[in-house]
């Protein structure tokens, strides 16, 4: 038994749930008034570094950062 | 393979074939199992009596968890509801009359003793009803839970009261979008843009109904 149901429009263009899901939150975050505005996207903030492992040494890392350098 | 999943379904509840019983194997569902776990596990407990008769035997984990509450035989008055966000709890046990969430099937309201269902929310107005108060938030997509109970439980992103939306910010949204729909070329560009409309008339609705 073939599963039919309907695949939502993001699903048949290769989006997935959680970046259907961030997108709108984004959106909606864009659309406020200040100065919640403000503290939304303070709240936000992302900053991490990611390395990828290869043959149990980690490469060199790329740091991912919303907040300036300072 | 699906063959034998309808099979096991089909078979589930009916153990008098006992060829049947034997092949599937049983069980029960959450709602069926005892939650009061506050006595421990009774075979654990009694092989570790037989081993330390002297020493009270370790609490397991879900000794430590609050049960879940019970179901009761007569339909509650009120529901109990849980709006939570990701970083902040809205709504947390509060006793409310009705909460009418934007399934992607359409406006859902929820009453005291509703059959227990799992929706997945799309953008749109959660509305709280306690008496004559109604709290109104636009939420941006989220999970809504009903259990047996008549506890429900709502996840969402983003979920803002009316009153903090920006009326010119929306406009603008929507025309970009719209022209972006129009423009776009690939399924992604597509999807993108015509997330940025739905949104963005789901806002505009939720400003002026």
């Amino acid at each position: 038994m073939a599963s039919t149901a309907a695949v939502p429009f993001w699903r048949s263009a290769g989006m997935t749930y959680i970046t259907y899901s961030n997108i709108c939150a984004n959106l909606v975050r864009n659309c406020l008034k200040e100065p919640h505005k403000a503290e939304a996207i303070n709240r936000e903030k992302v900053h991490f570094s990611v390395s990828k492992w290869v043959d149990g040494k980690p490469q060199k890392p790329t740091i991912r950062s919303d907040t300036p350098e300072a | 393979m699906f063959r034998q999943v309808a099979h096991r379904l089909l078979t589930r509840s009916t153990t008098n074939h006992s060829a049947c019983a034997a092949a599937t194997i049983l069980r029960p569902y959450s709602t069926d199992v005892s939650t009061d776990a506050s006595s421990g596990d009774s075979a654990f407990v009694e092989a570790w009596k037989k081993v330390a008769p002297n020493i009270d035997p370790p609490k397991t984990p879900i000794q430590f968890m609050e049960p879940r509450p019970p179901t009761p035989s007569t339909l509650p008055s009120k529901l109990t509801v849980n709006f939570v966000l990701p970083y902040a709890a809205e709504l947390s046990k509060a006793e409310v009359d009705m909460v009418i969430v934007p399934a992607t099937t359409g406006q859902m309201g929820i009453l005291p003793g509703h059959v227990p269902t799992i929706a997945e929310l799309k953008p749109g107005l959660l509305s709280v009803h306690e008496g004559n108060d109604v709290k109104k938030y636009f939420i941006s997509s989220g999970f809504a839970f009903v259990h047996s109970n008549s506890y429900a439980d709502i996840l969402a992103v983003e979920a803002i009261p009316l009153d903090r939306i920006d009326p010119a910010q929306v406009q603008k949204g929507l025309s970009e979008f719209t022209q972006k729909l129009n423009s776009a070329s690939t399924d992604l560009d597509k999807a993108e843009a015509q997330i940025g409309v739905d949104v963005h008339s789901a806002l505009n609705s939720a400003l002026t109904g």
